[in-house]
């Protein structure tokens, strides 16, 4: 899933400064999974601002709402009817979420309560964990299902740097070293060989290289 | 005038080459840089100059490793997979062979967190044994990565670096391998403290053949201090300095811990110099190149050849 964080609320109010009726608009999927932006979240944020508007005698009208996802449109458009009332929408989705919303609406401002952080996994109650780069050419299989790019700070193809001590990554000792995972995972499964061979250099070109991606798939349009 | 690689000649000659290294300054005055380079004339057959280590912005290494061949010594570029793409480190490699250094080494380069520019991004678009294949291709092959021809390929004696230290051990002799494999004529490693450990590696080394196919220098680090030793063993990742010679160094009084800091770093070289597979060493003496020359002549290595360019 895509993580993300709330932004501090000082400067979520500086953004919302000249505005005097505003959507807090929540997303139920990948943020409310990481704590972020769910209608839990969504509620307290809203709360909150409602809060120091009156604290500081600001005429503010704010008022909350939860997509299931804000990133597809057959959701967003849900909003259709109650968008018109308000100037401004806080968006507490990722940032695939504020730009959908902000391209369906475009005479609106749609502004962003996160700060969206990397595809992870949760991997405990409050803890989440980077482990994909969205790179365009998965290459688990030959790394043990752990990923050199997303979990190598040096993004190494070829094996540990030098300093990998203890399954330890040099630039933290509370960062795991990914390669010592690989090579622990492979040496189980017997398939140590797959780390022989040299591997070329990546192709960033289907991450990067090409400008924004996009997926067309036609046996999915109608 | 034609370039030659001075520890690519002393090699080819089966001599015991000799390499040190200097740090570019934090700031542009080129004396900075001259000065550790004259300390290390007749010493050594080469000279690293480091490529922003640790992360810190420095004159470049390009610029420093022309300056030292402009004052006769032999250069080593050091160059890091960091902070430049692969069409940057390609280039830099026409630019290096242009103003005739002759030996580079391919690194990944210290994490840039632990700099003066935390914020920076982390290239890393090729690792290091991919930038020594892609060398090795520019040169040999006279292509570039996606196979377009090159004009005049580079001239270069190409290097890796190995630390037998890190772990996981099993690991640290595929990695050399692939190296080596990979295209590196020249491998310099981590500063050898722990010969225990390092004998390990050597002999896997030397049991997978990788010692006749590349040239292995060991590196040597000279200690200033019984402070020194413990901040190395503690706070460096990768290297691994063993308590016995830490008491060592605490055993001698302050005022004498540099010349026992010595004394281990001639030592060492003594051994290396019997070792089978080792065919060199790296003189890595950190903001003391002072003590190089009293270290090469202590420990048997001067005078140096003289190059064939001179």
């Amino acid at each position: 899933m895509i993580t993300a964080q709330q932004k501090p609320i000082n400067e979520i109010r500086g953004m919302l400064g000249p505005y005097k009726r505003i959507l807090v608009l929540g997303c139920a999927s990948c943020v409310a999974e990481c704590a972020a932006g769910g209608q839990k979240e969504t509620a307290m944020l809203a709360s909150t601002l409602r809060m120091m508007a009156k604290m500081n005698n600001e005429d503010v009208t704010i008022h909350e709402h939860t997509l299931d996802r804000q990133c597809v449109r057959d959701f967003v458009v849900r909003l259709d009817e109650i968008i018109s009332s308000y100037d401004a929408v806080l968006s507490l989705g990722c940032g695939a979420g504020v730009q959908a919303v902000a391209e369906m609406f475009s005479e609106i401002p749609i502004i962003p309560a996160l700060n969206t952080e990397f595809i992870g996994e949760t991997r405990a109650q409050g803890l989440w964990m980077e482990n994909c780069l969205g790179c365009g050419d998965c290459m688990l299989y030959y790394f043990g299902g752990v990923c050199p790019l997303a979990r190598c700070s040096k993004q190494l193809f070829n094996g540990p740097c030098g300093g990998s001590v203890g399954g330890r990554c040099e630039i933290n000792q509370d960062v795991d070293c990914a390669w010592q995972q690989i090579i622990d995972r492979l040496t189980r499964f017997g398939a140590m060989d797959r780390l022989e061979m040299i591997y070329p250099p990546k192709n960033w070109s289907r991450k990067q290289g090409g400008g924004p991606r996009k997926i067309i798939r036609e046996d999915q349009q109608r | 005038m034609k370039y030659v690689s001075r520890l690519k000649s002393v090699l080819e000659k089966g001599g015991f080459a000799v390499t040190s290294e200097c740090g570019p300054p934090k700031g542009a005055d080129p004396q900075a840089i001259l000065k550790k380079a004259e300390l290390l004339r007749g010493k050594v057959d080469s000279v690293n100059v480091t490529d922003n280590q640790t992360g810190v912005v420095r004159l470049s290494s390009m610029a420093a490793g022309v300056l030292i061949r402009q004052a006769g010594l032999d250069p080593v570029l050091q160059m890091v997979v960091r902070d430049r793409n692969r069409i940057a480190l390609q280039s830099d490699i026409l630019g290096a062979s242009a103003i005739g250094i002759r030996n580079v080494l391919c690194l990944s380069g210290d994490h840039q967190s632990f700099g003066n520019q935390p914020d920076a991004v982390g290239v890393f678009d090729l690792d290091s044994i991919q930038f020594v294949q892609v060398v090795k291709n520019m040169r040999d092959e006279r292509v570039v990565i996606g196979g377009d021809t090159l004009g005049q390929p580079p001239d270069m004696f190409i290097g890796a670096a190995a630390n037998p230290f890190a772990d996981p051990l099993d690991f640290r002799v595929v990695r050399l391998a692939k190296k080596i494999n990979a295209g590196a004529d020249f491998i310099q490693t981590q500063c050898i403290f722990n010969f225990e450990r390092f004998d390990k590696w050597l002999s896997a080394a030397r049991d997978r053949g990788l010692t006749e196919k590349a040239c292995i220098l060991g590196g040597v680090t000279p200690l200033k201090s019984a402070g020194m030793a413990r901040y190395m063993k503690t706070k460096v990742s990768g290297i691994d300095v063993p308590d016995e010679l830490i008491r060592r160094m605490e055993c001698v009084s302050k005022d004498r811990q540099r010349e026992e800091g010595i004394r281990i770093c001639v030592e060492t070289i003594e051994r290396l110099k019997q070792t089978p597979g080792i065919r060199g060493v790296h003189i890595m003496a950190i903001e003391w190149e002072e003590a190089v020359g009293e270290i090469a002549q202590r420990a048997g290595l001067l005078p140096r050849p003289v190059p064939d360019d001179q």
